[in-house]
C-alpha cells in the first residue's frame, strides 16, 4: 500500500501539553479529553507533495522578496540546515515555510499592535522546499524580541516561525526556532509550555561561523526533525531501514 | 550499560501563534507580491471526478467563543478514493485534484471553507474499506501542538456504521462531533463541520 510502515508513537511527554496556565491563551483552546489513539491508515501516512515549480526566486530571500525601494533594516542572516526523520535521515523534496517579526519585533499584521515600527522593505515570509538530503536555506533579517499581551510584562525571544509538512500529514508540524545565547529564552511562557529542557535547547540554533558570508551575513544552523516511521520488515514485506 | 539506539526526538511543537497567516497564507493578510496565490486556496484544478461539495465550519474554544486566527488543513482522498501522494502506491490519483486544502477563516466570523470532492473510501491496514472522511488538522495561538481530527459525511450512515476508527469509539455520545451534516447552499451541497476545542461536545482529537 505504501512504503514503509507506520510513524514513530508522538513523545507526548516531550512536546508541550494542551492546557499550559502560563500560556494564558492555552486555557481555553486546549482539549480535555484524552486523545484518540489508533494506528496510521494511508490517510496519515500520505500528505501533499509540492512541486520545486512552486517556489519562486525570491522565495528564500526575505531581506528582497518585499523591498520596495531599498532593503529592510536589521542584522543579515542565514538560516541552514537540514529537515530529518527521528532515524536520522535527511527528508527531501518537502516544503518548508518561515514567518517572522521585523528587526525592531513587529510583524505585518493588522492585529499586530506594538509600537515598533513596520519596515516598509520586510514582509516577513519566505518558503523552500528541501534538496535530496534534506537540506534547506534561506536568508534574512534577525528578528527582534518583542512584548506581548499575557503576564503584565511578558517578552517573547527572538524567533522565526516554521511550518514542515515531511512526507505524511502525521508528520505534519509547526514551530519555532530561537537563537544562541538569547537570555530572553528563559524567561518565554510560550518556550515554558515544552517540559522538557532539552527539547528547548534542539529548538535553539547554533551560530556557524563557517557558514557566515565575510563582510555580509552571519548563518544560523536549524536542524528540524519529523516522525520516523517504522521498517516494514514485519509489516508486509522485506524492506530494510 | 545497554546500546544506544541512536534515534533523534521529533522537533518539539510550538504554537502557531497570532500571525500564522503570515507564513502560510500572506496573501490573505494583505502581504501581497510574495507569492502568487496561497497555498491550499484551491483543490480542484480543472475537470475534476466525483461530487463537488463544500466543507464549512469553525472552531469554537471552550466558552463557545469562535476562533478569528486559526488556521485549518485538510487531506483527503480523491472522488475513488485514492491519495494525490507518491506514497500512495495503489493506483494514480486524479491530477486535476490536490487532496490539501488550507483555509485561514473568515477574519470576522471564523468560518472556514473547502471547495472540494466528496472523497471515496479508503482501505484499513486489513483491508476493510473505512467510510469516506477528510483528515483536519487546526492550529491556532493558544493551541500548543496542533490538532488532529476527521470529518466524516452525514449521510454515510452505513459506511460509517463500519468504519473501523467510529465503531471503537468508546463514548459512543461523541461520534457525531466527527460527523457533518448535509445541507445545501445555491445548489451545492454543504457539509459543515464545526470544531470544539473543549466542553461537553468537545470534538474528539486524535493521536495518530
Amino acid at each position: 500500500m505504501s512504503d514503509g510502515g507506520s510513524y514513530y508513537q508522538r513523545d507526548r511527554l516531550w512536546h508541550p501539553p494542551a492546557y499550559t496556565p502560563g500560556y494564558k491563551t492555552s486555557v481555553t483552546r486546549s482539549p480535555q479529553r484524552a486523545l484518540l489513539s489508533f494506528d496510521n491508515s494511508i490517510s496519515e501516512m500520505t500528505g501533499p507533495t509540492f512541486g520545486h515549480s512552486i517556489i519562486g526566486e525570491l522565495d528564500n530571500d526575505l531581506i528582497l522578496n518585499f523591498a520596495k525601494d531599498g532593503e529592510p533594516i536589521g542584522q543579515r542572516i542565514i538560516v541552514h540546515g537540514r529537515v530529518l526523520d527521528e532515524n536520522g535521515r535527511g527528508v527531501p523534496n518537502c516544503l518548508v515555510e518561515f514567518w517572522q517579526a521585523n528587526a525592531g519585533g513587529r510583524y505585518r499584521h493588522k492585529k499586530e499592535s506594538y509600537l515598533a515600527p513596520l519596515d516598509p522593505n520586510f514582509g516577513g515570509c519566505g518558503r523552500t522546499i528541501t534538496g535530496e538530503d534534506g537540506s534547506y536555506r534561506f536568508r534574512t533579517i534577525q528578528p527582534g524580541a518583542y512584548p506581548w499581551p499575557n503576564g503584565p510584562n511578558d517578552w517573547r525571544p527572538a524567533h522565526i516561525h516554521f511550518s514542515v509538512f515531511g512526507h505524511a500529514f502525521a508528520q505534519r508540524l509547526i514551530t519555532q526556532m530561537y537563537f544562541e545565547g538569547d537570555p530572553m529564552i528563559w524567561k518565554c511562557p510560550i518556550v515554558a509550555t515544552i517540559p522538557d529542557r532539552e527539547a528547548i535547547e534542539r529548538l535553539t540554533a547554533a551560530l556557524d561561523m563557517n557558514n557566515t558570508v565575510p563582510m555580509d551575513s552571519r548563518a544560523y544552523k536549524f536542524d528540524i526533525v519529523l516522525r520516523g516511521r517504522r521498517s516494514t520488515l514485519f509489516e508486509n514485506r522485506m524492506e530494510g531501514n | 550499560m545497554a546500546q544506544t539506539l541512536g534515534h533523534l526526538k521529533e522537533s518539539a511543537s510550538q504554537t502557531a501563534g497570532p500571525y500564522v497567516h503570515i507564513g502560510c497564507t500572506p496573501n490573505y493578510c494583505e502581504i501581497e507580491g510574495v507569492f502568487p496565490e496561497d497555498l491550499g486556496t484551491r483543490m480542484i484544478l480543472g475537470d475534476v471526478k466525483g461530487e463537488r461539495i463544500r466543507i464549512v465550519g469553525r472552531v469554537f474554544d471552550g466558552t463557545g467563543t469562535p476562533l478569528k486566527d486559526a488556521l485549518v488543513e485538510i487531506w483527503q482522498a480523491d472522488a475513488d478514493g485514492l491519495y494525490p501522494s507518491p506514497q500512495d502506491k495503489r493506483g494514480t490519483a486524479d491530477t486535476n485534484f490536490t487532496g490539501w486544502g488550507r483555509s485561514p477563516g473568515d477574519m470576522q466570523t471564523g468560518e472556514f471553507r473547502f471547495d472540494t470532492v466528496k472523497p471515496g473510501r479508503v482501505p484499513a491496514k486489513n483491508g476493510a474499506l473505512q467510510a469516506p472522511h477528510v483528515t483536519v488538522w487546526i492550529v491556532a495561538r493558544g493551541i500548543n501542538i496542533g490538532l488532529h481530527t476527521r470529518m466524516y459525511f452525514g449521510d454515510e450512515d452505513a459506511a460509517n456504521a463500519e468504519d473501523p476508527i467510529l465503531s471503537r469509539i468508546e463514548h459512543r455520545s461523541r461520534v457525531p462531533t466527527l460527523i457533518a451534516p448535509r445541507t445545501a447552499e445555491d445548489g451545492m451541497p454543504v457539509y459543515r463541520f464545526d470544531i470544539r476545542l473543549q466542553g461537553p461536545d468537545e470534538t474528539i482529537f486524535f493521536d495518530i
